[in-house]
Formats: C-alpha cells, sequence, structure tokens
C-alpha cells in the first residue's frame, strides 16, 4: 500500500509542479461545456443534456490526462527504473490510477460547477448525496480504464490517436451509467433517484471489473520485450 | 527469440503460395455451399408472410453475424494462448490477427445487411437497439485492435498489447450490452411495424439459413488460414529472404 500512495504522490507532484491539468486540460474541458452550447443552441435542451455533456467532456479530458501520465514515465525509460524499484507492477498501476482519479475529481467538479453556471443546473440535498457517489465511482472506473489503455499504447507510434480509438468503446458503459445517474440527481430527466443508484452500482462494478483487469495484465504490458 | 520464431514456421511451409490440399478442399466446398445457398435464397425459399422479400436478407446476414461472433471468439482463445504458450507467442498471435480481420470484415458485412433490412422492414436504418449498439461497439472495438496490429513496433511488444487488447474486449462486451440494455428498458419501445424481427421459418427456409451459416463458417475457416499463412510468409521475409538472397550473391561471386 505504501508503494501505491508513492507512486501516487510522485504523480501528482510533478502534475502539480508542472501545472498542466490547471493550464491545459481543465481550460479545455470547459471549452468543450462552451461548445456545446453553442452547436446545440438552445437552453432547454442545454438543461436536459447537461450530464451527458459534463460526462464527454471529462471523457475528452481523461484522455489528456492519461496521455500525459505515461508521457511523463516513458520519457527517460522512467517507468523500468520504477518497475526496478517497486515490487508489484500492479501497485505501479493502482499508484497511477489514484493520481489520475485525483486530477479526474478536480476536473469533473469544475465541470458540474460550470453545468450550474453555464447550464441552469440545479441540485438538491438528495440528489446531491447520489452525485457526490456517482462522482467518485465514475472517476475510478474513468482513471482504471485510462491508465490500463495508456499503458497499453504506452510507447507505440501514433498512440495520440489510438488511446480515444481503443478507450471510448470501452468507456461506453461508465457513459452511459453515469450520464443517467447524474440525470437523476440533477433531476434534468425523468429518471428518479432509486434509478440513478442503481446506475452507480453499474459503475461500482465496471471500475471494479476493469481496476482488477489494469493489476493483472500491468505487468504484462510494460515488461521489457524479449 | 524473433530471430528464430518465425523461421520455425518455414520448414512446414510451402514457400510459392498458400494454399495445400486441405485449404482447396475447404475453399471447393464453401464456394458449392454458397452457390445452393445463393439459389436456395433467391429462387426456392418462399417470401415472409409479413416481411415479404425482405425476408431473404436473413440468409447473409445471419450467417454474417455469426462467422464476426465466431472470428472474435477465436481471436479472444489465440491471444490467451499467445500470452501463455511463450515459446510459440507469435504464432498465436498471427491465427489472432488473421481471425480479427475476418471478424470485421463480416461484422461491417452484418451492420450494412441488418441496417438495410431494418429500412425494408423498421422503416429506418439504425435503432437504438440494444443488440444493434452492442454490435456496432464491439465493431468499432476490434477496429481499434486492428489498427494496433498495423502499428510499427517490434513483434513481441505488438502481440503481447494486442493479445491483452483482445481479452479485454471479451470483458467489454458484456459491460457495453448490459448497460445499454439498462439504457434502453427506461425508453418505450419505438412503434416499428415488426419490433423484435422474428420470422416464422418453415423448413427449407431454416434448411437455407443453416447452410448458409455453413458456407460462410467454411469461408472464414479459409480466409483465416490463407491469412494466417500470408503473414508467416511475411513475416519470413526479414529473415529467410535476407538469407537465400546473400546465400545468391555468394553463389554469383563463385560463378564468376
Amino acid at each position: 500500500m505504501r508503494n501505491v500512495f508513492a507512486v501516487a504522490r510522485k504523480d501528482v507532484l510533478i502534475e502539480w509542479r508542472a501545472r498542466l491539468l490547471l493550464v491545459r486540460v481543465l481550460p479545455f474541458a470547459l471549452l468543450v461545456l462552451v461548445l456545446f452550447a453553442v452547436a446545440l443552441d438552445s437552453e432547454a435542451l442545454l438543461t436536459r443534456a447537461a450530464a451527458g455533456l459534463v460526462w464527454l467532456a471529462a471523457m475528452f479530458a481523461t484522455l489528456l490526462v492519461v496521455q500525459r501520465c505515461f508521457d511523463i514515465e516513458t520519457a527517460d525509460g522512467a517507468l523500468d527504473m520504477l518497475l526496478t524499484s517497486v515490487v508489484e507492477p500492479s501497485r505501479v498501476f493502482f499508484g497511477k490510477v489514484l493520481a489520475v482519479a485525483a486530477q479526474l475529481l478536480v476536473l469533473v467538479v469544475v465541470l458540474l460547477g460550470g453545468a450550474v453556471v453555464l447550464y441552469g443546473v440545479r441540485i438538491d440535498a438528495a440528489g446531491l448525496v447520489l452525485l457526490v457517489t456517482t462522482v467518485v465511482t465514475a472517476v475510478i472506473g474513468l482513471a482504471s480504464v485510462g491508465t490500463l489503455y495508456g499503458a497499453v499504447v504506452a510507447q507505440l507510434t501514433g498512440r495520440d490517436s489510438l488511446l480515444p480509438l481503443l478507450a471510448m468503446p470501452v468507456l461506453a458503459p461508465l457513459l452511459i451509467g453515469a450520464s443517467r445517474a447524474t440525470e437523476s440527481a440533477f433531476g434534468s430527466q425523468t429518471i428518479d433517484l432509486a434509478t440513478g443508484w442503481a446506475w452507480t452500482s453499474l459503475l461500482a462494478v465496471f471500475g471494479v471489473v476493469f481496476a482488477a483487469a489494469g493489476a493483472a495484465s500491468f505487468a504484462t504490458l510494460t515488461e521489457p520485450d524479449a | 527469440m524473433s530471430e528464430s520464431m518465425p523461421a520455425r514456421g518455414a520448414s512446414t511451409l510451402n514457400l510459392r503460395g498458400t494454399s495445400t490440399p486441405a485449404t482447396r478442399i475447404i475453399g471447393v466446398l464453401a464456394l458449392a455451399v454458397m452457390t445452393w445457398v445463393v439459389v436456395s435464397a433467391f429462387f426456392f425459399t418462399a417470401p415472409d408472410v409479413v416481411q415479404g422479400d425482405s425476408v431473404r436478407i436473413m440468409y447473409a446476414h445471419v450467417p454474417a453475424a455469426w462467422v464476426a461472433y465466431l472470428a472474435f471468439v477465436t481471436t479472444a482463445i489465440a491471444s490467451g494462448f499467445s500470452l501463455v504458450r511463450r515459446h510459440r507467442t507469435l504464432g498465436f498471435d498471427r491465427v489472432a490477427g488473421a481471425s480479427a480481420e475476418v471478424g470485421v470484415l463480416f461484422m461491417g458485412l452484418a451492420l450494412v445487411t441488418g441496417s438495410l433490412w431494418g429500412r425494408l422492414t423498421w422503416g429506418t436504418f439504425w435503432q437504438w437497439d440494444p443488440r444493434l449498439t452492442t454490435t456496432l461497439f464491439l465493431f468499432i472495438t476490434y477496429v481499434g485492435y486492428l489498427a494496433v496490429r498495423r502499428i510499427d513496433a517490434s513483434p513481441e511488444r505488438r502481440a503481447k498489447r494486442s493479445a491483452v487488447l483482445a481479452l479485454l474486449a471479451v470483458l467489454e462486451i458484456p459491460l457495453v450490452h448490459f448497460s445499454v440494455v439498462l439504457w434502453r428498458s427506461l425508453h418505450q419501445e419505438a412503434s416499428v411495424l415488426n419490433p423484435d424481427g422474428d420470422v416464422r421459418l418453415d423448413g427449407l427456409m431454416l434448411f437455407t439459413l443453416f447452410s448458409g451459416v455453413v458456407a460462410f463458417t467454411l469461408a472464414f475457416v479459409w480466409l483465416v488460414i490463407h491469412r494466417q499463412r500470408l503473414q508467416t510468409l511475411v513475416d519470413l521475409q526479414g529473415t529467410v529472404g535476407l538469407d537465400s538472397a546473400l546465400a545468391a550473391r555468394a553463389t554469383e561471386a563463385v560463378l564468376r
């Protein structure tokens, strides 16, 4: 466990010093929200679609965060060094998931704030509990899938365009689940809170499945080629 | 390791082509059954009571979808073996890749024929029905898989990455399907002429459909064997090709 936190701490620290999230990813995600508003051109439609748009923007931004998370490792063969210093590759994986999740949490909170301000979304107390749970479970799922597929394309040429192609279809259940649960928290569609909680449990299953898959395959993905 | 691996297949392989008596038999059988399916589908079988002639699309659509799923299962199994049996990694990897290529082709066929059938029966090319949506995601997933296979990396690295991807797809599909089923159950069923699209099949229709499955499966086996052998030759080109070129040059020098 200590190793996991050490890896996560290292990644977050690098991120904090470079401030890439702040100067690039967050502005990009907010820009996506603004562009959706321009493209849809209807306030009623925006409020109804808000949940889906927030998670779509979060998905795009995840790809940027994940790419960054592996680029810092592969630049100088740092990943190999890391793997020689940590006992289990799966701990490196969980450490990276934790770091990506921490960044995404900040990102999604900002995006939800953006939805309240720009899309006229309202949240009540019961909805807020559901929303917080949804955000936490969905962010873990996003980070797990992102880190796993980031490892699949790490060090390959053309990984920038491969990552979206590979990760997006896998993230479809998460996009569906998180959007529906958030809609129910917003009260912006006809989905009641109980159904919203059912979607959150799907998100939890999704997160557990891909965290386990990532832990199981991370050693294979990162081992040096024979 | 990469040097010795492709050469292993060289002894068993005819360097002039990819066909053997066995594949010729499979090819001829596939052609024969396919001819019967085409003739029967267009001329012998009756039109459906509700759907009329559009039901004939089914004789191509169902077998294509079946082969696509068969291909992806084959890819997953071959990928599993390529990860576990380390000394045969590249051999299994070629089977996985060949099967996925054929699978994407047939899944594309299934989507196109299904969409045409939907236009005739439902009045629309596409419906966000769980089966269709899952199939579309599956299609995109394997297009991504093929993109990874085309990447310029060492064969071992590519084999490892794509094997993991193929196994992850097996995890992904049930989750996608389940979430889409849940998602669509929230909506009202679209009003269509025949929402489930089920047809009552008489004996000949069923037999023709079954023949179609057999014909497409034979075609799949034929294609995968040839594609896999072709890939072996391509891989050999780097090693054997260079060796024989050097040998030829050496003989030339002696003769001169």
